[in-house]
């Protein structure tokens, strides 16, 4: 039996881990569900020894344990599936499996690839699969990656005496519906001689899975439940549940749209992963699409920002058809994209405030060819008022800003550069209330402005408070339509149970 | 151990068709890219036989693989550091400094010493403590390997340069010259060397551990880390090995010349790295392999001898070699999944 007893774990002043306690018990498939940010990578991380623990203990069997390695827990028979798969796609199946353990097959320093081989192949058929252990992992599909991993975890067999206990951190994520079939036989064959602990953004593949299910929010274990006695509509409710009040999404400030029709999607797809997709979004509407992840959802946001090439249907921004060529002619027509990563894609984090702003239409900062600082600066400085973005000056790197402040320059930009239709993926990540409250009020200034909004959200409550109208997508198609007009909101769960 | 207590509960195998179409291979364009190099290099063989019957006379062969040794050497060296992902620019610094503390120490015109052989182990520890200390300067200070190793270009250079007190000294041991003058089995000693270190990195790289370390690095050095791997274990051994062979080649060159001086490793460093490429490594890491480089130096050493023949200026031989470089990486790339190029 694996516990953890009162782990807590910050990360730069976030406590990602408030004392947090969970079992795993021996031949048991523990579910661990929540929304981003809840706790549960972390978790997984300090099981698998990657993350040391502030303070609270591990214990095997009743036996203090203490992981300062991923090493250290594969000797204890803890192994680790990765969500971002730990396969080295330029070497065979057989050298994945044994990466780092070759020593077992070397003589005098040299290797018996034949050997390895040959036990490689003997771990694969533990999970029933065939794969060519000479064949580049590169070469396998996602699907059989992941039987590789789990095949490379179970080789700890050999090496430990106990039975293993695997983590499967986000498995089912990238796997199409037979493919997920397969990985979970598989996962119920091995539960006689191993535990597993299973996080998943799908609910009911956890009840589907799970003996038990554990559910975080906000770094803590809020409820634990038998999987036979919830349902998912239950644990969503729980995952989210938190005081709800109406003034918090500026509902007040919700203006009806206008009548004009700025993007039009008809039959509109990006190869698998999303198909058949119509919506419109009208000058100064917030339309929220809502779906767990892998529903297509992103996909859809991606393609219209011109990261993505569509394959199908039609797309029109003012009327008219346009094929995307990329993110470059996406931006001419108007379409700002205010992604998730803010620090990898929305700011050039080393340039200023000032040369952030005016990136995406320096156009307008141009005299006779040359970059007029001082506009540029006037331009930079008009904003700062305006969007309350706290800063000395223009001129300071925006990675000295905070989260919140970061944010605000990317909008800025993309209304220097006139975009009227703009994508926000996630605005309000890694932002604290405070900073979301004031991205809230940015959104109602642009939608009366006649800005069209599509919102992408870590959480349905935002989705609810802060969009006109709602569309839920699931493996890739719209499964419903919602109206969110302020006293109409809908609830919840009618969403959950198009999501799941 | 659980495998056998427990083999009753192990799944059906392939029962369901899921799971056998789990293990089907695709063929990538890839892997056709990998015969490519070989192709070239044949074909460029019977053109310039086509052009100049002279090319594939015995005596113009062995003078292709003469010329081959030295680049050979230090190819070698080099394809390990760009399998790492990195790059290695200190090949023309450790040759010098290699064939300077070879020349220093056996029978010369400078000096009484005469150490014989142990002057040549002496250079491929010189080589070797180059590459080393490339390799500490990036793990230890955490600096670039491209800037690292231009450091340690330069302090080989200059190094070598105040050593020979800025003159050419020459070799005078007989058996150390008897490395290019001697023949056996038809071929000068030297190409049985260049040819002995192709098999010690062939060895090296298919057969033992750090050989795959190396490959694991280039194709994912925090994945490498997670299964156990020291990167920066590994980072040092390959620099310091890439060193022990430009120490080789140091010996060769200086023996092939008859002397050293600071010059003596000038146009190597462009040579090496465009016959790693050609030969079909990837600039990025993890593919690719001291077979291709054997292909890619043939390439480039049967180019520039061809022209020769053909009576082609040296100037337009250098145009034609920077143009291989870049069509080379141009064709090994796979560009659509690269969406940034620095």
């Amino acid at each position: 039996m694996l516990a953890a007893q009162s782990i807590c774990k910050g990360f730069l002043g976030v406590q990602a881990l408030k004392d947090v306690s969970i079992v795993v018990r021996q031949n048991e498939v523990v579910g661990l569900i929540g929304e981003n940010g809840a706790g549960k990578s972390t978790l997984m991380r300090t099981l698998s020894g990657t993350v040391k623990p502030d303070s609270g203990t591990l214990t095997l069997d009743g036996k203090p344990l203490k992981l300062r390695s991923t090493r250290d827990a594969a000797a204890h028979g803890i192994g680790m599936v990765f969500q971002e798969q730990s396969l080295l796609l330029n070497l065979t199946v057989a050298e994945n499996i044994y990466l780092g353990e070759e020593q077992q097959f070397t003589r005098l320093g040299l290797m018996n690839w034949r050997a390895m081989r040959a036990a490689a192949k003997r771990q694969l058929a533990k999970i029933g699969v065939d794969i060519d252990v000479a064949a580049r992992t590169g070469e396998l599909s996602f699907a059989a990656r992941q039987m590789v991993e789990l095949a490379k975890a179970l080789t700890l067999e050999d090496s430990v005496a106990r039975p293993l206990t695997i983590l499967l951190d986000e498995p089912t994520s990238v796997l199409s519906r037979a493919d997920i079939d397969v990985l979970f036989n598989r996962v119920r064959a091995l539960k006689q001689r191993a535990s597993f602990v299973f996080v998943s953004h799908r609910l009911d593949e956890v009840l589907q899975l799970s003996d038990r299910v554990y559910v975080m929010k906000d770094g803590k274990v809020v409820a634990e439940h038998d999987a036979a006695d919830v349902t998912a509509p239950q644990l969503h409710e729980i995952m989210v549940g938190r005081s709800f009040h109406t003034g918090y999404y500026k509902e007040a400030r919700q203006l009806p749209p206008r009548d004009d029709v700025l993007l039009e999607l008809a039959g509109f797809g990006v190869g698998q992963s999303c198909r058949d997709i119509d919506l419109t979004l009208h000058a100064g509407e917030v339309l929220g699409i809502a779906g767990v992840v892998g529903s297509g959802r992103e996909e859809v946001t991606r393609a219209i920002g011109g990261f993505l090439s569509q394959t199908s249907g039609q797309l029109k921004v003012n009327g008219r058809t346009v094929h995307l060529s990329g993110p470059e002619q996406a931006v001419a027509l108007g379409i700002g994209t205010v992604p998730r990563e803010r620090r990898i894609e929305g700011l050039v984090m080393f340039l200023s405030i000032a040369q952030n702003i005016t990136l995406a239409d320096l156009g307008a900062v141009m005299r006779l060819g040359m970059i007029d600082h001082s506009r540029e600066r006037q331009v930079a400085q008009d904003w700062l008022k305006r969007l309350r973005i706290k800063a000395p000056n223009v001129d300071v790197a925006c990675r000295k800003l905070s989260g919140g402040n970061q944010q605000k320059v990317v909008l800025a930009r993309w209304m220097t550069a006139g975009s009227r239709i703009l994508v926000l993926d996630h605005p309000t990540r890694g932002l604290d209330v405070g900073a979301k409250e004031e991205v809230y009020d940015l959104v109602r200034d642009l939608s009366a402005q006649g800005v069209g909004i599509l919102l992408l959200s870590d959480t349905l409550e935002e989705t609810i408070g802060l969009c006109h109208r709602v569309l839920v997508m699931r493996d890739g198609e719209i499964t419903a339509h919602f109206d969110a007009t302020p006293g109409q909101k809908p609830n919840q769960v009618d969403l959950v149970r198009a999501m799941v | 151990m659980a495998t056998q207590t427990n083999s009753s509960s192990l799944p059906q195998p392939l029962t369901d068709r899921a799971v056998r179409r789990l293990g089907r291979k695709r063929i990538t364009r890839a892997a056709l890219r990998a015969y490519a190099p070989v192709a070239v290099l044949l074909v460029l063989g019977i053109l310039i036989a086509l052009a100049n019957p002279n090319f594939i006379e015995l005596r113009n062969l062995v003078r292709v693989a003469n010329a081959a040794a030295v680049p050979l050497t230090i190819a070698m060296g080099t394809t390990f550091v760009i399998l790492l992902g990195s790059i290695d620019l200190s090949a023309e610094g450790a040759v010098a400094v290699g064939a300077m503390v070879l020349v220093l120490l056996a029978r010369n015109d400078a000096n009484t010493h005469d150490f014989g052989w142990l002057a040549v182990l002496a250079a491929v520890a010189a080589g070797g403590i180059m590459g080393l200390v490339s390799g500490l300067v990036q793990t230890g200070l955490r600096i670039p390997s491209f800037m690292a190793t231009l450091g340690t270009w330069f302090i080989g250079l200059g190094l070598a340069t105040y050593m020979l007190g800025g003159s050419a000294v020459r070799l005078m041991d007989p058996a150390l010259r008897g490395l290019a003058l001697n023949r056996f089995a038809g071929l000068p000693v030297a190409v049985w060397v260049a040819l002995g270190a192709f098999a010690v990195a062939a060895v090296i790289q298919t057969q033992t551990r750090l050989g795959r370390h190396i490959l694991a690095l280039g194709g994912g050095e925090d994945l490498a880390e997670y299964s156990g791997i020291s990167p920066a274990r590994v980072r040092l051994l390959a620099f310091t090995l890439a060193g022990l062979f430009y120490g080789v080649a140091g010996v060769l060159a200086a023996s092939q010349l008859g002397q050293s001086n600071a010059v003596i490793g000038d146009g190597r460093l462009f040579a090496a790295v465009t016959a790693v490429v050609v030969g079909g490594t990837a600039l990025t890491g993890g593919e690719g392999g001291v077979f291709n480089t054997l292909v890619g130096v043939l390439i480039v050493t049967v180019l520039s001898n061809g022209m020769v023949l053909l009576g082609v200026s040296p100037y337009v031989q250098q145009t034609v070699q920077g143009l291989m470089i870049i069509a080379a990486v141009a064709l090994s790339l796979d560009r659509v999944r690269q969406t940034i190029v620095k």
